[in-house]
């Protein structure tokens, strides 16, 4: 049997590795392929140049972020059958379909617009390509919702019957499979979580080049500026909505998944009379107790159920078997938040500098926007594996159980496969974030070069857009050498 | 008189053959960028690899779209073949993932290295990437091809994790890789001009034949594999039918050829060998019909509940007009000659 565990184990952390990294793409490019419609639109309608080169800065970093999307999402579709083969089985009839509507409404549209959007501009005219920038957005949200849809179908089964004979889940009403009770939450939640990191990637960006032209002396370009101020917006406006949706999604949680909450909150105990909420603390799962525990007394009850003195059970009325690892949940959970309250703190103090008309010459809120900028990426991390681990040890939430959803494979074959995923995916998406990076060190100029032009070898020379009297001449200068 | 005993045409059938469809139109486009990823191996000059890349670059995304919709499709219409199937093939199926990662980030990384060293670690990954691949996926199909042990009760695969690797399999794999090289040297024929597409027009003779050469030696050996197949092709009058299926590939081996060399043709030799895939497809298709697993499974005891497939079907039916009339815009878009000066990139 122990053998079997380990099999079980190794397909486990093989696929929290490899959606993991899958799932850092889609989160930057969701976002990233809204903002190049909006920046294409910005441009078609007011022809203010900067907004056109916004456009072609962002559009090579989206290629880059999109193809290793493309390729590490191909993995995903493949790893239900190879890994996880007696869960296809019997889960197949249900989320099957789901999951082919996301191929056959998103990938595709994606996929077949792409090429116009990156290479088709001068080929198809400024209106087709403005078309195709929008299906490609369009295509990477309808990608989210019927792989969202699917996901919270596992941890809130509905409208189904379970085959006797073969234990297959049989579809009864697929409007209650797609529209499952925690469906919408999930998916708010998760879309407007990558509108934040993408909003928190550009901020970054854009807050480095404003200390880089700061410590050089020169004016903030037009386009750094633009694209500083947009981020921060959507971090002020979006990072307070987001942790509203996040209260309603753990309120729904509460009412489908309890468990999850309790592991969530580090109620081990039930609290008959309000209970506390816990800052910090170290989860034993051993003695079943909350070590080292601080908490605020009766704050938990009035978050989750509106009410101080509302009793919450805890992990005491759950038995053993039936209980996820807490101190990941719990820990995860805690990143997750702490990142989303930071980001509401980023957004207001870039309220506060742009009422004082300091936007641009704040380097200390630059400085944070900087260190923020990969804030999102983490706490999407942290929420995914909140909910993922949360619903341990089933993989249909109380009714299939994760051990019994494996395929038939020995731990040898599946600790090989789980290496070379390892060593392929540092490698390639290493190299893939070096040149992502590499591209964000430029600041994006008047005349940004094209994607042919890039290809070129060095980038070419800045003497062009000395014809841009709105740009700092200094500006060139770095980019000359580049 | 009908190849199959009990034959009833309803939702499973519409679905094999949907997924039938969903594979054979990705083994041909992404068969095409696949054998001109191995074609790059032997065109060293850069300006030759950027024409080639960029031949596909806009539409390579696309091609293996297919390849998902193969891969979920299966799972939705029939998850006990894919629980089945995926198990069996776990070592070339991961490898063929790992070596498409290689590839496909291969189309935005080359651009993006600057030293000359890394340009050609981003080169050597496309060409190892697609070979790879390309011979993953014609052991897969020969693995498939001559059966998997399971264990029918238990709804599982009873095989160990080397079933797969045997002189068959590896043989068609090796077909495979050769048929992608005749694909991938027609469509540049098709797309390129000058010493370029002299050389592509060359090297497409011996792929041809070469590829020949496997169709008949893999058609020759698939019936011994199993007695199943042998029934299908070679018992009562079926043998006339594997005789015109034969007769058929020689005809249009032969116009392509022709068309090759003396015509001279630019689109005909591409448009004959995706004929010549389509007509092998449909040759597996009779052989393994109504098997999704090899003589263990019938697609009717592997398909999904008919709501499942209905569900599926109203989607599929509207939305896959609409993706063929896309993708054979985005197609129209970037159609003829690559412009080696201007390029996509």
């Amino acid at each position: 049997m122990l053998g079997s565990f380990d099999a079980v184990l190794l397909a486990r952390i093989q696929f929290a590795f490899t959606v993991s990294f899958h799932f850092l793409f889609p989160a930057f490019t969701i976002g990233l392929a809204s903002y190049l419609a909006v920046l294409n639109g910005l441009w078609l309608w007011t022809r203010e140049h900067k907004y056109l080169d916004l456009f072609r800065y962002w559009v090579k970093i989206f290629a880059i972020a999109f193809a290793m999307g493309v390729v590490s999402g191909i993995v995903m579709s493949y790893q239900f059958g190879t890994n996880w083969s007696v869960f296809s089985d019997k889960a197949g009839p249900v989320i099957g379909a789901p999951m082919a509507y996301e191929v056959l409404s998103a990938f595709f549209l994606e996929a077949g617009f792409l090429g116009i959007m990156l290479f088709g501009r001068d080929k198809v005219g400024e209106g087709l390509h403005m078309g195709a920038c929008l299906a490609v957005a369009v295509g990477t949200v309808f990608s989210a919702f019927w792989i969202i849809s699917v996901n919270s179908w596992m941890h809130t089964p509905v409208g189904f019957e379970i085959d006797a004979e073969t234990g297959q889940f049989l579809p009864l009403d697929f409007w209650q499979i797609v529209f499952n009770p925690s469906f919408p939450y999930r998916l708010m939640h998760t879309v407007t979580a990558a509108y934040l990191t993408t909003a928190f990637i550009v901020g970054g960006v854009a807050a480095w080049h404003l200390l880089g032209q700061r410590r050089k002396r020169q004016l903030a370009s037009p386009a750094t500026r633009t694209m500083f101020s947009m981020a921060m917006w959507m971090a002020a406006i979006v990072a307070p909505v987001q942790i509203f949706l996040g209260d309603l999604h753990g309120i729904n949680t509460l009412e489908h998944q309890p468990v999850k909450v309790m592991a969530m909150e580090g109620h081990y105990e039930s609290h008959e009379n309000g209970a506390p909420l816990y800052l910090f603390g170290i989860p034993n799962d051993e003695t079943q107790r909350l070590d080292y525990a601080l908490g605020i007394p009766k704050l938990s009850s009035l978050i989750l159920k509106h009410d101080l003195n509302a009793p919450l059970a805890g992990l005491d009325t759950v038995p053993d078997a039936d209980q996820p690892p807490v101190a990941i949940v719990f820990w995860a959970f805690r990143i997750m938040v702490g990142l989303g309250f930071a980001m509401l703190g980023i957004g207001l103090w870039s309220l506060w500098a742009r009422w004082r008309g300091r936007l641009y010459a704040a380097p200390w809120l630059h400085r944070a926007a900087l260190a923020m900028a990969p804030s999102g990426l983490i706490a999407v991390l942290a929420g995914w594996v909140t909910t993922e681990v949360g619903r341990q040890p089933f993989t249909v939430y109380g009714l299939l159980r994760t051990a019994d959803s494996a395929a038939p494979l020995d731990a040898p074959a599946v600790g090989a496969t789980l290496i070379a995923f390892i060593v392929v995916y540092f490698a390639v998406f290493g190299a893939g974030t070096y040149y992502i990076l590499r591209l964000m060190s430029k600041p994006p100029s008047p005349d940004e070069p094209r994607l042919k032009d890039v290809s070129d070898g060095p980038i070419r020379s800045g003497g062009r857009a000395a014809a841009y009297d709105d740009a700092p001449q200094g500006a060139h200068a770095t980019r000359t050498k580049g | 008189m009908s190849l199959v005993e009990g034959f009833s045409f309803d939702l499973t059938v519409i679905w094999a053959f949907l997924i039938a469809a969903a594979v054979l139109i990705y083994v041909i486009l992404d068969g095409f960028d696949l054998g001109l990823g191995m074609l790059f191996a032997a065109e060293r000059k850069r300006g030759d690899r950027d024409v080639m890349m960029n031949s596909v670059a806009p539409v390579w995304d696309g091609n293996e779209t297919w390849l998902v919709l193969g891969g979920g499709g299966l799972m939705a219409a029939f998850p006990l073949a894919y629980a089945l199937i995926l198990p069996a093939l776990y070592m070339p199926i991961i490898v063929m993932l790992l070596a498409l990662i290689f590839r496909g980030v291969a189309f935005e990384f080359r651009w993006r290295a600057e030293r000359g060293a890394a340009r050609a670690a981003w080169d050597a990954a496309f060409i190892g990437g697609s070979g790879l691949a390309a011979l993953c996926q014609g052991i897969a199909l020969g693995a498939l091809l001559q059966g998997i042990h399971i264990d029918k009760a238990a709804r599982t695969y009873a095989g160990g994790w080397w079933d797969w690797l045997t002189p068959f399999s590896v043989t068609v794999g090796i077909g495979v890789m050769v048929g992608y090289m005749l694909l991938g040297a027609t469509w540049l024929v098709m797309k390129t001009t000058g010493a370029l597409q002299e050389r592509m027009r060359t090297r497409a003779w011996p792929l041809g034949v070469a590829t020949l050469a496997f169709i008949g030696v893999v058609s020759l050996w698939t019936p011994f594999l199993q007695e199943g197949y042998y029934a299908r092709w070679f018992a009562g009058w079926h043998i006339a039918l594997a005789g015109g299926v034969a007769l058929a590939v020689l005809a249009i081996a032969a116009l392509m050829f022709r068309s090759l060399t003396i015509h001279r043709h630019e689109y005909w030799p591409f448009v004959l060998a995706l004929a010549l895939f389509a007509l092998c497809f449909v040759g597996l298709g009779v052989s393994m019909f109504p098997y999704i697993v090899p003589t263990e499974v019938t697609i009717w005891e592997a398909a999904a509940p008919e709501l499942s497939q209905k569900f599926m079907l109203i989607g599929a039916s509207v939305l896959l007009p609409i993706i063929l009339a896309y993708t054979a815009y985005a197609y129209w878009v970037f159609r003829g000659k690559v412009d080696p000066d201007t390029g996509y990139h």
